[in-house]
């Protein structure tokens, strides 16, 4: 490792800085507001670091991270969500009287988890990464320790993701017994060279595809999610939704398709059986919830669903649509969980979809930003879900898979009721006056969500700046 | 430029509207009314000065155009283009704007300036509909206008309004998709035959297709726009939509988001997939006939006044899919001059139906009768708009029907003896109507006021344009028939060719 590995890395290595100083800061002296500073200023220059390290791309630090323009997009990605998801913690913490101040320390690691895993290479840092995350989250989720969900949540939470990663750690045993080597680009070779018959591979791929399926909460392994989601905090639930899934994703996309894996028969039908039961189990879910926290669990397990369509187009056009698409699950997954964290209490979380009765005539404003983000995750045009869903289908359309995308569409209307129920309920007016949870709305968060509303309004209607720069990720 | 302002002076006027609200409710509705009026003059003065020269036009086919690169990616491009037909269209959609604002004046009393927010989005997402002729836009256009109508079916409506207003939203949503992808097939067909990605309609026009992708692509098209017109098997969410929504919503449902339907069979199924449509023109025109018969059976029965009219409508625009799908120059006259004529005089009677229920605070025929004693000049108008759905000669209605039959009855006399049963099933629910609600002694000693001077000058106009409809057609059809030559251009042989 020399010098211009260090400046490729050094996103990474500002934010793993930013975790250990934000961690001697607190063993000082605790602050909330300082601390919120330092760890926003820490996401801001590992932001600003990902420019200085676009000069040395593409470049393989060791045999295990490649930096990459892929690698620095996701980076932006991640540590933008993060930024985010680090002032609604801020806004919500505020609330509860408890130590905060670690909380941001986990934040940044998880992230700095994300990162690694974006850009890694080689099993271990595969490993490396998905232990940094979901490690970090096991203790996210259960911020409140007082209250019993999030508790619940968090050791659901533990057990189950050590259980995958034990199973995605035998996989790459197995794999590594049968081609003696843990390097990504190697095994996706391997796959993609037609070693369909090589059984020992293939159990391996199917066992880190359960422990990739885990992460990602796509059924059949999806049972964690809508339980995590009402039981963690909601900006955490923001943050495995956004940051987790998609540092996963990321990481699939790059060895299934860049490496022409893809050519794999076998692999391909398990993705779509995967993909169509997503779509269906998620949305049909969802029709039976009553709480906003559990709706948008479900809700997400179908999103990953679509993501998966795209995906199997393969190619130019379907990476392209799956990063376009994942950038306008973000905006919107952290838009609509910033609602519900904005809007909770310190008592209780505003999770049941009678707190949200008549809020429009209420609180208009925050209600616009919760409608135009449940819109979007409906796919309705202006906002930056319609042109994700767009490019799906057209992504779908292009290689002709009719019927990935019939039941795409069937089950997004499906989808689409249960948002419009919650829109519904904002727009009814209420008998009488129901309790507010937060009594206040904090300048800070209003600020966050207007943002992302701009944002998500800005790639719903002239997304040209964003798809330039996907396709420099993705040259033709 | 001048169709940028069009639908921004909707958009704009809208936000003002809202803001001002605050303070004065007043003074929203006369933005609102400000608006649909300057568009409405706009697209007057727009008629009157290319109305001489319409078949030579300046810019190549249309009469205004705006094209702007958008997604250049995608080739997807902000173009709008207006030609005769669009013109008539929009004129028909500021015309029933004004009529939905000043029909509001009264009747909607709380959240009016988010009322007329989305009552003026409404309107500049079927200006939209009505001048894209970029594909994705036209989708795009098609999708957005349907979030503020939920709106205002599902906060301004009646009893049953989350019901009517999801479902609405759905059954379009979905068959809206089915459009996405048609669209994106032909895209993608467009690009395999010629190496360019576009989504203009004048260059997808004559992509060469396979039959059955042709056949499919044409499907999901008709889908969408049968959802909408409504074809009978997909008609079930317009009388529940109709019903349930305010008096605005349903002048504006009845009067223009059933035409952007027509309209796109018209502009769109046809003109692209010729071939497609002449084999399908068979199944379109039995449904266009069932729906018809079924539609004015299923009038007869009802007891709700806006029930009823809803029910009339889709017999109306079986008449407007019989003469598309018929596609020669008689049937295609008619079906332009059905859509304009059904937009007034339906629209028209469900004014009436607001103004009913504004006073008796019911819609149930069986609690009317003799309405004529105490409202003479407002069951006046309601016995014209009547005669108009029943299609009496002298009114707009009659001239389109007619049309539309004498066109079909060169592609197939059955099916044209079987509509003009239709025609004869519109006689007993209009008549119904009338005597039911109007005639016959005051047996509930209604004593209500007559028409005010707003509602006067709501429903003159509407008598004035039925009758001109009805009596000197011509202008009217001077100006779409430029546009009807040419869309018959793109198709090479005659679309319906039956058995007789």
């Amino acid at each position: 490792m020399n010098g211009t590995d260090a400046i490729a890395l050094l996103p990474l290595i500002v934010l793993a800085g930013t975790a250990v100083l934000v961690m001697l800061a607190t063993a000082v002296r605790r602050n909330h507001g300082f601390t919120l500073i330092l760890t926003l200023a820490g996401l801001a220059a590992a932001f600003g670091c990902i420019w200085i390290a676009a000069s040395t791309v593409p470049r393989q630090v060791t045999s295990l991270l490649l930096i990459d323009d892929y690698s620095l997009f996701y980076f932006g990605l991640l540590i933008a969500a993060s930024f985010a998801v680090a002032i609604l913690c801020y806004d919500y913490f505020e609330k509860h009287d408890i130590n905060r101040e670690e909380l941001y320390i986990l934040l940044l690691i998880a992230t700095l988890g994300g990162a690694v895993l974006v850009a890694s290479s080689h099993f271990a840092s595969f490993f490396l990464g998905l232990e940094m995350l979901s490690i970090s989250l096991y203790a996210m989720v259960s911020y409140l320790p007082l209250r019993r969900l999030p508790l619940e949540a968090g050791i659901k939470y533990l057990i189950l993701a050590a259980t995958s990663a034990a199973i995605l750690l035998f996989g790459m045993a197995l794999i590594y017994a049968d081609l003696g080597t843990m390097n990504f680009s190697r095994v996706a070779y391997a796959l993609g060279a037609g070693s369909s018959s090589d059984t020992l591979l293939l159990c391996g791929v199917v066992l880190i595809i359960t422990g990739i399926g885990f992460k990602l909460a796509v059924f059949p392994f999806h049972l964690w999610t809508p339980d995590v989601y009402e039981g963690a905090p909601a900006p955490v639930a923001a943050f495995v939704a956004t940051v987790s899934k998609g540092a996963m994703f990321a990481l699939l996309l790059r060895y299934f398709y860049r490496s022409g894996a893809d050519a794999n028969r076998q692999l391909l039908l398990v993705f779509t059986i995967i993909a169509i039961a997503s779509m269906i189990g998620g949305n049909l879910l969802a029709l039976l919830q009553d709480n906003v926290k559990r709706v948008l669990a479900y809700s997400s397990i179908a999103h990953m669903g679509y993501l998966l369509v795209a995906f199997l187009t393969g190619g130019q056009m379907g990476a392209r649509a799956v990063t376009f698409y994942l950038v306008a699950y973000f905006i919107t997954t952290l838009g609509a969980f910033g609602v519900v964290s904005v809007l909770s209490g310190g008592d209780a979380e505003a999770e049941h979809i009678a707190d949200y009765q008549g809020l429009f005539w209420r609180r208009p404003a925050l209600a616009g930003v919760f409608t135009v983000m449940l819109l979007s995750l409906a796919g309705i045009p202006m906002t930056a879900g319609f042109l994700g869903k767009f490019y799906i289908v057209a992504a779908g359309a292009s290689s002709a898979n009719w019927a990935l995308i019939l039941i795409l569409v069937v089950t997004s209307v499906i989808g689409l009721y249960y948002y419009l129920r919650i829109v519904a309920v904002m727009y009814f007016t209420p008998e009488q006056e129901p309790v507010l949870i937060a009594p206040q709305i904090s300048t800070l968060g209003g600020v966050v969500l207007g943002t992302l509303a701009i944002l998500l309004l800005w790639v719903g209607t002239y997304p040209s700046p964003l798809l330039n720069m996907i396709r420099t990720v993705f040259p033709s | 430029m001048i169709l940028i302002w069009l639908i921004a002076i909707l958009l704009v006027a809208g936000l003002v509207a809202w803001a001002t609200a605050r303070w004065s409710t007043q003074a929203a509705r006369w933005v609102a009314l400000a608006a649909t009026l300057a568009d409405f003059f706009i697209t007057l003065v727009l008629w009157a000065r290319y109305y001489g020269q319409l078949s030579i036009l300046p810019q190549g086919n249309w009469i205004e155009q705006v094209d702007w690169k958008w997604i250049p990616s995608f080739g997807i491009h902000f173009h709008l283009a207006l030609d005769g037909l669009s013109l008539l269209l929009i004129m028909l959609t500021f015309f029933l704007g004004i009529v939905s604002v000043l029909v509001s004046w009264k009747e909607i009393q709380d959240r009016v300036g988010f009322f007329h927010l989305n009552l003026l989005w409404v309107l500049a997402g079927i200006t939209g509909v009505f001048l894209a002729i970029d594909l994705f836009l036209f989708y795009f256009a098609w999708e957005v206008m349907l979030v503020p109508m939920y709106f205002l079916i599902a906060i301004w409506g009646h009893e049953r309004r989350q019901y009517a207003s999801v479902k609405f939203f759905l059954f379009t949503q979905l068959s809206g998709l089915l459009m996405l992808i048609a669209i994106l097939g032909l895209y993608f067909a467009h690009h395999a035959a010629t190496g360019i990605y576009t989504f203009e309609y004048e260059q997808l026009l004559g992509t060469p297709l396979s039959s059955t992708a042709a056949w499919w692509m044409m499907l999901g098209f008709f889908i969408a726009f049968a959802v909408k017109l409504p074809v009978v098997p997909v008609h079930t969410w317009l009388p529940d939509a109709h019903t349930e929504a305010p008096t605005a919503g349903s002048v504006i449902l009845a009067g223009l988001l059933l035409k952007t339907g027509a309209y796109g069979l018209l502009r769109f199924v046809v003109p692209l997939f010729p071939d497609a449509a002449h084999r399908f023109a068979p199944f379109a025109m039995t449904l266009a006939v069932i729906g018809i018969l079924y539609g004015g059976m299923l009038a007869l029965g009802q007891s709700d006044f806006k029930r009823l009219v809803a029910y009339t409508s889709v017999s109306h625009l079986g008449f407007v899919l019989l003469g598309i799908f018929a596609w020669n120059e008689l049937a295609l006259q008619g079906a332009v001059i059905t859509m304009i004529a059904h937009g007034i005089s339906t629209g028209a009677l469900f004014v009436i139906a607001g103004l009913l229920q504004e006073r008796m605070h019911t819609r149930q025929l069986d609690r009317m009768s003799g309405l004529w004693n105490t409202m003479p000049r407002l069951s006046g108008a309601a016995l014209l708009f009547a005669l108009g759905s029943l299609g009496l000669p002298g009114l707009g209605d009659f001239v389109g029907e007619f049309l539309v039959l004498m066109g079909t009855y060169r592609v197939s006399p059955l099916l044209t003896i079987l509509a003009t049963i239709g025609v004869l099933v519109a006689t007993f629910y209009a008549l119904r109507l009338v005597q039911r609600a109007f005639h016959g002694p005051n047996l509930h000693e209604w004593n209500l006021p007559d028409l005010g001077k707003r509602e006067t000058a709501i429903l003159a106009p509407m008598i004035v344009a039925l009758l001109w409809l009805g009596l000197y057609p011509l202008p009217v059809m001077n100006t779409f028939k430029p546009v009807l030559n040419r869309l018959q251009n793109y198709v090479s042989r005659p679309v319906a060719a039956l058995r007789r």
